[in-house]
């Protein structure tokens, strides 16, 4: 940690995923005696979760209603417009739903966390705490960590039914799709299979964007300067693993 | 302590709202989930079809290529063999005369399938729970292609055997 500069890449990178991957064991040793507190965890969900409400449907709705045009246009061509519901909803709930919502999360919520917990270490909080022998991966990161566990599934369900709202908005309201083919032919294709898939994608999701988002705020270096890195690290990091792992679910559940 | 009221409220908000965003994915979207959804307006006739290929419930019902309502239920009559379809029909068109006939039909060459009504030219008009009893099953177009190749064969038996017979007579 003292000289990382000095090491060559590899090296570095290694530690890192190391670093990260021992710090989940950690945050996962301290979940069940932080269940004591559920206080701190209702208000993490809130910070994360219901605070992000608005700009995840906001940007559910627009996405549903591109979805909406350029499904349209492509089915078009086939003359099967009515295939328009199948399209947006296995679209929305399959990939769109939970990837974007995760980006969006670690743009709204993961950076929040990371700049909070690295200035909790800047002001020296964090030390403090310790001092008075108060576990602060207890009582600060993982309520953190589990709120947004438990925010992001939930908000990628609210991303995915205001999707479907635009989807239909654009498709039945303005071009004409006949609502009942809309719905009837999305009801007759889609399978709680796909359903599950956008689900467990968006809980491993949320468990990847909040491990970061904690992880780099945590050993954020205790600097003005040290905090912005690590905002920065935090939004690079997880949508890159986001989009990497989207690509090995999605291989796994075809 | 105020603060702290809003912030429990909002949480169980988000949270209330998340579960029912979650039950509304998992119930109404699969074909096998439930349907939920109170009695639509409107008076239900049924028609028989020996095949109503791929049509589901909530099909449209059109009649000239407007939409008069949609498809509510299909089943399966044991005793005669046939596929029975209960149409909703929506209120305003209530001057359908009883002997209009049926007919399962496909949006474009890959669209759904859906129940076109052709008039008929009685006085009386359907009725809630009337049937229509003039129907015209779906076109399944790999029996379309079936007979197609048939009728290629034996076309082609046919001429050969023209050809044979005419050279005998050449002979």
């Amino acid at each position: 940690m003292s000289h990382p500069k000095r090491e060559p890449l590899p090296i570095r990178a290694l530690r890192s995923v190391g670093e990260l991957a021992l710090f989940f064991v950690r945050v996962l040793a301290h979940c069940v005696p932080a269940l004591a507190r559920p206080r701190l965890i209702v208000h993490q969900i809130y910070n994360a979760g219901a605070r992000s409400l608005s700009i995840v449907m906001l940007s559910g709705l627009f996405v549903g209603m591109v979805l909406g045009l350029q499904g349209f246009d492509l089915l078009q061509r086939f003359g099967s417009e009515d295939a328009l519901g199948i399209a947006a909803a296995l679209s929305l709930l399959k990939e769109l739903g939970p990837v974007v919502t995760a980006l969006l999360f670690a743009g709204r919520a993961g950076t929040a966390l990371t700049s909070e917990i690295g200035l909790m270490r800047a002001t020296d909080q964090i030390t403090a705490m310790q001092m008075m022998a108060v576990d602060a991966m207890r009582y600060v990161v993982v309520p953190r960590f589990l709120g947004g566990v438990v925010a992001m599934p939930l908000l990628v369900a609210m991303f995915n039914i205001v999707g479907l709202f635009g989807a239909q908005l654009v498709g039945v309201q303005l071009l004409g799709v006949d609502t009942g083919a809309f719905w009837s032919q999305m009801q007759g294709s889609v399978e709680l299979n796909d359903v599950w898939e956008g689900i467990v994608k968006s809980g491993v999701f949320g468990l990847a964007c909040s491990l970061i988002a904690v992880h780099s705020g945590y050993t954020a270096e205790p600097t003005a300067e040290g905090v912005g890195l690590a905002t920065t690290r935090t939004v690079v990091a997880s949508s890159v693993l986001v989009l990497l792992l989207d690509y090995v679910l999605t291989a796994f559940f075809l | 302590m105020r603060a702290t009221r809003t912030l429990e409220v909002g949480t169980g908000l988000f949270v209330l709202l998340g579960f029912a965003a979650l039950f509304f994915l998992t119930t109404q979207l699969p074909t096998s989930g439930l349907r939920l959804g109170g009695v639509s307006p409107g008076y239900r006739v049924t028609a028989e079809f020996d095949n109503v290929g791929d049509l589901r419930t909530g099909s449209p019902v059109t009649m000239a290529g407007v939409r008069i309502g949609e498809v509510e239920a299909i089943s399966f009559d044991s005793q005669s063999y046939k596929a029975v379809a209960s149409l909703r029909i929506d209120p305003q068109f209530d001057q359908i005369p009883d002997d209009s006939d049926a007919s399962v039909q496909t949006q474009g060459l890959l669209g759904g399938k859906y129940i076109g009504i052709g008039p008929g030219g009685s006085d009386t008009y359907l009725a809630d729970g009337g049937r229509i009893e003039l129907t015209q099953s779906a076109l399944v177009l790999e029996n379309l292609v079936n007979r197609l190749f048939a009728s290629l064969v034996s076309s082609d038996r046919d001429a050969s055997d023209t050809e044979e017979t005419s050279g005998d007579g050449e002979q």
